[in-house]
């Protein structure tokens, strides 16, 4: 009686102190399961018509691409400032149209289409590129130096600050560049499509760049926070802000380049989104949720957990407007919401999140 | 002090309240339909909305950002299920329909609850927030539910009357609900379930010290929220006679939070002092030229001044007001009248960590 008592008492510890609530096993098994169906079914389909699963792979990897850009400065800011900038859509979205503005200034306004034949110099995607980056950049800045600086640690208010910032961002950007959905042209030096190696497939170089632009951006990112000082800083700045400063590291200017940094970030993503795809009034509001849902899937401010969280997210969103049954492909947000269930259900911190 | 003594505190606080309702009783006698209807009907709606959230956030901590999906949830249904044009060809009356709505919107607050509910502070309003606007999505891609154009004239009981050619029973409908609403939050709060969420959100690891199972409460708590948000989603929908995407998109989830901020997020009754003050600034700068179509701006610029400059909103703001009023009348130093969840409102900035 005693004895099975006590070993109640140590399986409920146990379970307290590895975090798995009663029902954990039942869990796991029925996650395995769904992983292990759709893992099938993605089998089953590719083995009917590889030509269209090599297709569709690559645009849920070009699109992750795009998805990490976005979301990498989003969790940057978060993890050092605890800031969750509700603002980086609107960054997003601001970006993009800067560059367009300034695209159609320079080429006289004779360059849309999204990947027909481009009449832009390589100047004339890459000047917008930069400003835009710049501008939405220092856009950021000034944001956090006004609103953000004096009210550290406050999240909720911050969070709330932030979306006041998207409110106006939105409201102006209908008023100055209205609603129309466009594209910026890609440069002319760019290929139109790239061959394959296999299937004699041929498919959009200027998507396969924007994932080599995701994987430069991943792979500096890290070197920056793994190898310079900068990233050393950042770093203890995510562990301890007053001991960092206690230290006589100016903190401040820290927080105020990582800023800077997470919103150029978002212009970036902006540009290359609005070159790939397009520029829209509701990029804010998508890439807002995008945002959220990497860093919810990967763990607040981990950049390799915004690796998987875009890979994941990327692919299920591709995969899943094809993938299912006929006449159901319009559910296909379902499975988006069930993708982000999964992981909350195992890890409320996200893949890579830490507890807390 | 025997708790029933009518102080001067206790008289400044609840004697405008009262006014306020006695005001809005008669309202009928005093305004037009269209301002009933256009301003102060969509303000009690919208304000039943507000009191989801702050209902939330006061009592258990938790601030989401989900609420506008779950009215949502609570319309489609509704929408879905009764006769109307677009969404699907079911064409229940008006009344199971809107019991289906309810019940929809409480079995989605559940699960959402359920996912969610081991998240805290800004994580939890992420959570909520990629949740609602999923929703937004989900109803603007399946066209067999809804889709852009919406659903459109809805059926509604006979009760609900016309709501454009005869504002008042819609109008006393939404003056009931909201009293209804009220009054069940300030119960729920005394009892023995209402104090736990309150332990809850001050100090969640103490309370599961204490044998209670945390998660399972905040659970509970949002599907209440949830019940109260689908009020407002019936509500909304016997109001425009319609529901699209467009009425639970991103921007519709900001009018609600911005209607809670600006009232205060940590009372109550700041749930409807904002969305009076929303509906009647938005009712206003529609006939200013500078403002003209500018509208949210306005609302965004408003927003950011109270966050920064008062972050318990008006209800802060009346707050100081009566605290200062009443040591001036009584010549006592300044005490509050009544220890509510106003007092959290600087603490509560700072959102309760788990352990």
């Amino acid at each position: 009686m005693s004895g099975q008592t006590a070993t109640a008492a140590d399986l409920g510890r146990r379970a307290r102190l590895t975090g798995l609530p009663p029902g954990a096993l039942a869990l796991r098994v029925a996650v395995t399961l769904v992983i292990a169906f759709v893992a099938v079914w993605v089998a089953y389909k590719a083995y009917g018509e590889p030509r269209t699963f090599v297709i569709v792979g690559l645009n849920g990897l070009t699109l992750a691409g795009l998805y990490f850009v976005v979301a990498s400065g989003f969790t940057l800011i978060f993890g050092l400032m605890r800031v969750v900038n509700m603002a980086h859509g609107s960054l997003y979205m601001l970006a993009g149209f800067f560059a367009l503005e300034l695209q159609t200034t320079l080429t006289g306004g004779e360059t849309t289409s999204a990947f027909g034949s481009s009449e832009a110099g390589l100047g004339d995607w890459l000047i917008p590129l930069i400003v835009a980056c710049l501008a939405v950049g220092v856009i950021g800045l000034v944001m956090q130096q006004l609103f953000l600086r004096w009210n550290q640690g406050q999240e909720l208010r911050q969070a709330l600050i932030t979306i006041a910032i998207s409110i106006i961002i939105a409201d102006q950007t209908l008023a100055h560049f209205g609603g129309i959905a466009e594209s910026l042209a890609a440069p002319d030096v760019f290929p139109e499509s790239v061959d394959l190696p296999f299937s004699n497939l041929t498919y959009p170089f200027f998507r396969i760049f924007v994932l080599l632009v995701a994987i430069a951006v991943g792979l500096s990112l890290w070197a920056m926070i793994q190898r310079t000082r900068f990233g050393m800083i950042v770093r203890a700045g995510v562990d301890d802000r007053q001991m960092v400063s206690a230290l006589g590291i100016n903190i401040q200017l820290v927080f105020a380049s990582a800023f800077f940094l997470g919103a150029m970030l978002a212009g970036l993503g902006g540009v290359l989104g609005g070159t790939m795809i397009s520029v829209d009034k509701a990029n804010d509001t998508q890439y807002l949720l995008i945002s959220l849902i990497v860093v919810i899937i990967g763990g607040m401010g981990s950049l390799a957990g915004a690796a998987i969280g875009a890979l994941a997210l990327g692919l299920v969103d591709s995969f899943g407007d094809v993938y299912l049954p006929a006449g159901y492909t319009n559910y296909s947000i379902l499975l988006i919401f069930g993708l982000l269930v999964l992981v909350l259900a195992i890890r409320p911190q996200g893949l890579l999140g830490r507890p807390g | 002090m025997n708790r029933s003594v009518l102080t001067i505190e206790r008289a400044l606080w609840w004697g405008p309240g009262l006014l306020f309702v006695l005001v809005l009783a008669v309202a009928p006698l005093l305004f037009s339909d269209f301002y009933l209807s256009q301003v102060i009907t969509k303000a009690l709606w919208l304000g039943i909305a507000a009191a989801s959230l702050i209902f939330l956030a006061a009592y258990v901590g938790m601030v989401s950002l989900g609420q506008v999906a779950l009215y949502g949830i609570a319309g489609f249904t509704m929408a879905n299920l009764a006769a109307a044009s677009g969404g699907s060809p079911i064409a229940w009356s008006p009344w199971p329909a809107t019991l289906a709505g309810i019940l929809a919107a409480v079995g989605a607050g559940l699960f959402i609850g359920a996912i969610a509910s081991r998240s805290y502070g800004i994580y939890f309003l992420m959570i909520t927030l990629a949740v609602g606007v999923l929703t937004f999505y989900f109803f603007a891609q399946v066209t067999q539910l809804s889709g852009f154009g919406g659903v459109n004239n809805v059926a509604r009981p006979g009760i609900v009357s016309n709501p454009v050619r005869d504002p008042q029973n819609l109008f006393y409908i939404a003056l009931i609900a909201s009293a209804a609403v009220y009054l069940f939050v300030r119960y729920l709060a005394r009892t023995p379930l209402g104090l736990a969420l309150q332990g809850v959100r001050d100090d969640p690891s103490r309370m599961r010290a204490l044998g209670y199972n945390v998660p399972l409460l905040r659970m509970l708590a949002f599907g209440l929220g949830a019940l109260i948000a689908s009020f407002a989603g019936i509500l909304s929908v016997w109001w425009n006679t319609r529901i699209s995407p467009g009425s639970i998109d991103l921007a519709r989830t900001i009018d609600v939070l911005v209607i809670a901020v600006i009232g205060g997020l940590y009372r109550l009754e700041g749930a409807w002092v904002g969305a009076f003050a929303f509906a009647a600034l938005d009712n206003w700068t529609r006939g200013l030229d500078i403002v003209g179509q500018r509208f949210n701006t306005v609302v965004g610029a408003i927003f950011l001044a109270i966050v920064i400059l008062s972050p318990g909103g008006l209800m802060g703001i009346w707050q100081s007001i009566t605290d200062f009023l009443a040591s001036r009348l009584s010549g006592r130093p300044p005490a509050r009248p009544s220890a509510g969840p106003a007092d959290e409102a600087r603490a509560a900035s700072d959102s309760p960590q788990p352990s």
